[in-house]
């Protein structure tokens, strides 16, 4: 119950119903189509490059509140980072989604995104939680490596 | 003789939920899980192999099973009941030794919009591999198939049409006999998907004088991994076989080999015994009760269930207002909140429901859905159990209704 409660925080569930980052970017340099077959979200990710420091992010698309808020979470905190510095972290959410990184220490650089930590206690919306970062990681190891 | 068919299910005695999900598979009872464990016990060896008493044993159960099916749904033999591993195989195996080998190019195949995946994929791969058609029979605005519909797309070009009996979406009872008529007039053939309706409804192939009917054992009580084909005789001993291997013989040569009569021909491999005296098991389970019985239990707490859900506005509800034509599916959604979010707080207060596109995209694309909530209902069901979901649902609307009235004022 509290986990549930936990999970459909003020946080998560203003970030999913009225994120500022829902929109279509524009001069996006590139853009990723992710998507779980089998519940239906989609989103279309788009990056906006300086140099190798991603200037800015947004996105389209349609699914659950944790999918929505994890991709507008990923894109405040990516938001101005390096791309490397990206990776990091794209790294690091995912470890700690499969609870291979627990250390509050290691997990700070992921900002807000740390919100997702308990969602490994809801295995049903694991995916849900890690499609946008793995859509970003994609993206970036297509185009940026 | 009103009873409280749960204490028949052993998991739901076990476990403190309420399964709204027997429209993905239906829980087991007793009788069918003590069943397989006797087999187990006193029964197994391999049938159809060998000469000791065992396996002769085996194969008279087996067979057995085979002879009680074709009675359930009044198959005029039991040759014509083919064992698979659920409706799925049965669709592909029908879309490969009969499509394949007889759909020419600019033929037609029909089917509707609202059929699961299984029913959909196999005929879009045939067609295309064949320069054949594919044609969709659409809904009207009260989620039902007019006969006009019927009427218009099924032509002299037809060739096979494809229709499920009762939608796993929608909970539509499809008018199959009508289909059935106006393809034989132009003489195509006919496959049922009974998958959702023989849990529900006698089925009676004669009767509807359907060429294949298919259904899967799991989503009637009975284990999962076991399936049924029916088809038409002449229909059946003409076509090729599915899957080569062994009992599906007559004699190997190195060069070439001959095939084993129906029902043999069509079941390669060592089959999935323990899954067929299940079945047998769920069947007499079924008669038991008594399909008259099992529609009152089930419109009682379905009619309640409408009832109830109807009342509650922020919900959007997907069935036809024809309560005739409607089975034990109630597909819905809270507005402004995605179901799958709904599924993970109703599965918080012990609530299971299924979320998401139900192996039917072309449906719901059709409908302009993304995803939609499903609850399903069985005979164990109980009133009670509406009510859970019922307040499992006003606690999704508490959850999210200030967001939800934060957006719809945002846009």
């Amino acid at each position: 119950m509290s986990e549930l409660e936990d999970m459909y925080s003020d946080l998560i569930m203003e970030h999913s119903m009225n994120s500022q980052n829902k929109k279509k970017l524009k001069d996006a340099n590139y853009i990723e189509l992710g998507h779980n077959p089998n519940c239906g979200d989609e989103i279309s990710l788009q990056i906006k490059l300086n140099g190798d420091v991603i200037e800015d992010l947004a996105f389209l698309g349609h699914g659950c509140a944790i999918s929505m808020s994890s991709t507008s979470i990923m894109i405040d905190t990516l938001r101005g980072k390096t791309v490397k510095e990206a990776k990091e972290i794209i790294k690091t959410f995912i470890q700690m989604i499969k609870r291979e990184i627990t250390d509050e220490v290691q997990l700070k650089k992921l900002e807000d995104a740390i919100a997702f930590k308990n969602i490994s206690n809801m295995p049903a919306r694991v995916k849900c939680s890690i499609l946008a970062w793995r859509t970003l990681e994609d993206l970036l190891n297509k185009n940026c490596s | 003789m009103k009873k409280n068919y749960k204490k028949d299910f052993p998991l739901l005695q076990n476990l403190d939920i309420v399964y709204l999900d027997s429209g993905a598979t239906s829980q087991k009872p007793i009788q069918v899980i003590e069943e397989i464990e006797k087999f187990y016990e006193h029964n197994n060896a391999n049938p159809h192999r060998s000469a000791y008493t065992l396996s002769q044993e085996t194969t008279e159960v087996y067979e057995n099973t085979r002879r009680k099916i074709a009675k359930f749904i009044n198959s005029k033999t039991s040759e014509q009941i083919i064992f698979s591993k659920n409706a799925t195989e049965s669709l592909n195996l029908i879309a490969y030794s009969y499509g394949f080998e007889n759909l020419l190019k600019g033929d037609e195949v029909v089917i509707s919009i609202m059929e699961h995946h299984s029913n959909l994929v196999p005929w879009q791969k045939i067609t295309n591999s064949k320069s054949a058609s594919l044609k969709y029979l659409y809904l009207n605005n009260n989620y039902e198939i007019d006969d006009e519909e019927i009427e218009n797309k099924i032509t002299d070009k037809t060739k096979i049409v494809g229709i499920t009996y009762v939608s796993n979406v929608l909970g539509t009872i499809n008018n199959v006999k009508k289909v059935i008529q106006v393809a034989h007039k132009h003489g195509a053939i006919v496959v049922v998907d009974a998958s959702q309706a023989i849990p529900h409804m006698r089925i009676d192939v004669q009767d509807l004088n359907c060429d294949f009917l298919v259904f899967s054992g799991h989503k009637m009580y009975a284990p999962l991994g076991i399936g049924v084909l029916y088809g038409k005789k002449d229909l059946l001993e003409n076509m090729n076989p599915f899957l080569m291997g062994g009992d599906m013989i007559e004699y190997v040569y190195e060069q070439e080999t001959s095939f084993a009569p129906l029902p043999n021909k069509f079941e390669a491999g060592t089959q999935n015994v323990e899954g067929v005296i299940g079945l047998g098991a769920a069947i007499d389970y079924i008669e038991e009760i008594g399909y008259d019985n099992i529609f009152d239990i089930e419109n009682e707490v379905v009619s309640y269930a409408k009832e109830r859900l109807s009342k509650l506005n922020f919900l959007n509800l997907y069935i036809t207002s024809n309560e005739f034509n409607h089975s034990s599916v109630i597909s819905f959604n809270v507005k402004g909140v995605h179901p799958h979010d709904v599924a993970s707080i109703l599965d918080s207060v012990g609530v299971c429901i299924r979320s998401g596109n139900h192996c039917a995209q072309p449906l719901l694309r059709f409908l302009g859905l993304e995803a939609t909530c499903r609850a399903s209902f069985s005979f164990y069901n109980t009133k009670q159990d509406v009510d859970k979901l019922v307040s499992g649902l006003e606690k999704v609307y508490k959850i999210f209704s200030k967001y939800i009235e934060n957006k719809l004022e945002g846009q």
